[in-house]
């Protein structure tokens, strides 16, 4: 079970000073607690992407080709990466260097984005969303794995003798989660390649999210990738966590009521019982994040987003010294009672020894 | 054994009484009476706006509907018909009446007999059924009764000119068609969440 955070990288006022950081604070914030991740036991650090203002993170492997020189083991991906409207070659070359860069320790989550103008600002059609997901993908996966691509489709100009470089690190491809908040077209695109689904988590009632990955459970049996408890499944979710939970409540109130998402809306009260977002003690928090496991399974990957809203860096860095602390109980938990044929996430070596493994028929050869 | 018709009837009226929670309650008894005709057993649910406001704005802002409010989408979802009935506030109606069908699935109606109604103070703005509710529930795919009934406050006590039919008897009319769309519509079939295989999703994408 790996565990991390994940940011949307808004530079958002902090409602209780009501201060708004620089771009360049709010950049170099995030490689901070990007840093701080690794420094507490983290797993995983993924940052979502963005073209437009309050969001500075638009160029995700720049800031994790960054983070890699300065890290040792943390997993570096995305939340999410833009399958509709980047260039699937790009995307392809991009995550390719920053795997040889890092060493092989990245994925990456691919998403259709929630800002409908991106799309014709890079030259797209939103209501080609789905099968600009689909087809982009499509590319993407063979240009990794064939080394000449010839390839026609039509969202993008065909390939002839395309070669795309440098190649996957030892020949073994990023692993890819496929995140959605609504499409069971997403859920079945991951569960045909047998590659991640993950579930947002964040905003909705966890019955929305239940039918999507019991559908992805299902079409990866389908698939023959295995049972659907082996599915590789990841969630995200939302925590604000203090000593005493009434200081929880008390300090994150005003970034609540205020957040640029949810606020104005619901009371933290109502939005923490109906959603996954906790406000409370660590072991509040510990015993929220257990009950995942019960609604949806067995699964790989847990992502807190910790830092959005206006929170101050130092907050943040507090809040992941406090997750830093709960660690070892959420990991020897998650443990407890796991079955055994539940596989981990998939992580560069992992890929790598399962290439290397001999196949049935050269066993019995 | 037949099954209950269920009716679902939406009010969208803010005041306690409210003449367009009382025309909704018409409404309903008329057409339940014309399905008792036929030997149908009806249930009738009223959904008042009003209790629901504070949840629709916070769906609105969340994208999620509250427990309460889930329950109401999911009964007008589920209603073999459904009486839809608002104020007229500025020629048209209601933004709460507004802001629950936008929350309400875009599919969540197609196909579903529906009776449009409204009240005003005064009848100068009947029209706003039929160039704003008319054409909200022809958005949603939904089957509009061919009545639909405005009551302004002179229809409480007024008893026609003979020219124009009664309130009365509008309601009964209106009632009427909707029991008949309803009787004549087929049991809906189980909806099972149709996924499309991916080949399938990939072939529809290879150039020709």
């Amino acid at each position: 079970m790996q565990f991390g955070i994940f940011t949307v990288g808004d530079v958002t006022p902090d409602p209780t000073t009501g201060r708004t950081p620089s771009e360049h604070e709010r950049i170099t914030a995030m490689t901070t607690i990007a840093l701080k991740a690794e420094e507490v036991g983290l797993d995983v650090f993924a940052t979502g992407e963005h073209h437009n203002p309050p969001f500075v993170p638009s160029s995700p492997t720049t800031m994790l080709g960054w983070i890699a020189a300065r890290t040792e083991r943390l997993i570096l991906s995305t939340s999410t990466t833009l399958i509709t409207t980047n260039d699937p070659v790009k995307i392809a070359e991009d995550f390719a260097m920053l795997q040889h860069l890092a060493g092989g320790r990245v994925d990456l989550m691919l998403g259709r984005g929630n800002t409908g103008p991106v799309y014709p600002w890079f030259g797209q059609d939103i209501r080609q969303g789905i099968p600009l997901a689909i087809e982009n993908y499509a590319l993407l996966h063979r240009l990794w794995r064939e080394d000449v691509v010839d390839w026609e489709g039509r969202f993008r100009t065909p390939l002839q003798g395309f070669t795309s470089t440098p190649r996957p690190l030892d020949g073994v491809p990023p692993f890819v989660w496929h995140g959605s908040i609504r499409s069971p077209e997403i859920a079945e695109q991951a569960a045909y390649y047998g590659d991640g689904f993950f579930a947002n988590n964040i905003f909705w009632p966890k019955e929305h999210f239940q039918r999507l990955i019991s559908l992805y459970r299902e079409r990866y049996a389908h698939y023959g990738h295995g049972t659907p408890e082996q599915a590789v499944v990841g969630l995200g979710g939302q925590i604000f966590m203090r000593k005493r939970s009434q200081d929880a409540v008390r300090e994150f109130r005003p970034y609540f009521d205020n957040a640029p998402v949810y606020g104005h809306g619901p009371s933290l009260e109502q939005f923490t019982a109906e959603t996954p977002l906790t406000v409370g003690s660590p072991q509040e928090v510990i015993d929220k994040t257990l009950a995942f496991r019960d609604y949806f399974g067995d699964y790989q990957r847990q992502l807190f987003l910790v830092d959005h809203a206006g929170l101050p860096l130092k907050t943040v860095l507090e809040q992941l010294d406090m997750l830093g602390e709960i660690l070892p109980v959420l990991r020897e938990e998650f443990a407890r009672d796991r079955p055994a044929d539940v596989p981990d996430a998939p992580t560069h070596a992992s890929l790598v020894a399962r290439r290397d493994e001999p196949t049935a028929t050269e066993v019995t050869r | 054994m037949t099954t209950p018709v269920t009716l679902v009837a939406v009010s969208a009226g803010l005041s306690e009484p409210s003449s367009t929670r009382l025309l909704a309650d018409r409404l309903a008894d008329a057409a339940r009476r014309r399905l008792a005709e036929g030997g149908r057993p009806v249930e009738v649910r009223v959904i008042e706006l009003r209790e629901l406001a504070v949840d629709i704005a916070n769906n609105l802002v969340t994208g999620f509907p509250g427990p309460e409010l889930r329950a109401a989408l999911e009964a007008v979802a589920g209603a073999d018909g459904l009486i839809a009935v608002t104020p007229v506030f500025s020629a048209s109606y209601s933004g709460l009446f507004k802001s629950f069908f936008d929350v309400v699935d875009k599919d969540a109606l197609a196909g579903t007999p529906v009776l449009i109604a409204a009240t005003g103070g005064t009848a100068r703005h009947s029209l706003a059924l039929e160039h704003a509710m008319r054409p909200l529930f022809a958005y949603l795919r939904a089957v509009v009764a061919p009545t639909a009934v405005y009551a302004a406050s002179e229809d409480w006590g007024g008893t026609g000119d003979g020219l124009t039919a009664t309130l009365p008897s509008r309601i009964a009319r209106a009632g009427g068609e909707l029991a008949d769309l309803v009787g004549a519509r087929p049991a809906p079939a189980a909806a099972a969440e149709a996924v499309t295989p991916f080949e399938e999703q990939l072939a529809a994408l290879r150039p020709e």
